[in-house]
């Protein structure tokens, strides 16, 4: 069974609160671009709406980190985060060497740091589930 | 680094689970532990011998497998 700390339950709700929040701006936002673009500054900041949720979410996270007090499933959690991080940095570094040479056309598709290290730590939380699996089997 | 927390445990009839109820870690942590597989901090080791009331170089020595 899977470790459900009071730290990871926090992390839940507010994933889950984050994600709500996301889905309505990114929605909201994109709406409004498309029927009344804002133009200045107000531009600039409803453009910035729907990356907030993504930060909180980020947030969320490192409190994860933070607040976890078992320190072998807190050492998972940071060694999943350092493979995300160290997945999406070798995508965009790749992706951006591609670019450079005009390999691949400019821009992201919507696909930017973020995502890749949302897969990063899904694959580094597949491989942690695993390892808890494998462990499990062995006692 | 080697223990000897499943001598320990068997010696007073407890689980896993028993062990990391007293501890405040979950089942999976005094898994890897017992196993040699984390190497636990020393405010935790002196937790774990604390509950066994021994010292922890009775608990737990330098040893490679």
């Amino acid at each position: 069974m899977m470790h459900r700390s009071p730290a990871v339950k926090r992390y839940n709700l507010r994933l889950v609160l984050f994600m709500i929040v996301y889905v309505v701006l990114i929605f909201g936002v994109g709406y409004l671009f498309r029927s009344a673009p804002p133009t200045g500054a107000a531009a600039w900041i409803i453009a910035i709406l729907p990356a907030l949720p993504i930060l909180g979410v980020f947030w969320s996270i490192f409190r994860l980190l933070v607040e976890e007090t078992d320190e072998y499933m807190r050492s998972m959690l940071v060694r999943q985060s350092l493979f995300a991080t160290a997945f999406c940095l070798c995508i965009m570094t790749v992706w951006e060497f591609l670019q450079n040479y005009e390999v691949v056309p400019a821009g992201t598709g919507g696909f930017g740091a973020a995502f890749f290290w949302f897969v990063g730590l899904g694959i580094g939380g597949i491989w942690n589930a695993l390892l808890l699996r494998r462990e499990a089997g062995d006692e | 680094m080697k223990n000897v927390l499943k001598v320990l445990r068997a010696e007073r009839d407890w689980s896993q689970q028993d062990l990391a109820d007293q501890i405040g870690v979950s089942r999976q942590s005094v898994n890897a532990i017992e196993k040699g597989r984390y190497d636990p901090s020393l405010p935790l080791a002196f937790t774990i011998a604390e509950i066994f009331g021994l010292k922890i170089e009775d608990i737990f020595s330098n040893e490679k497998d």
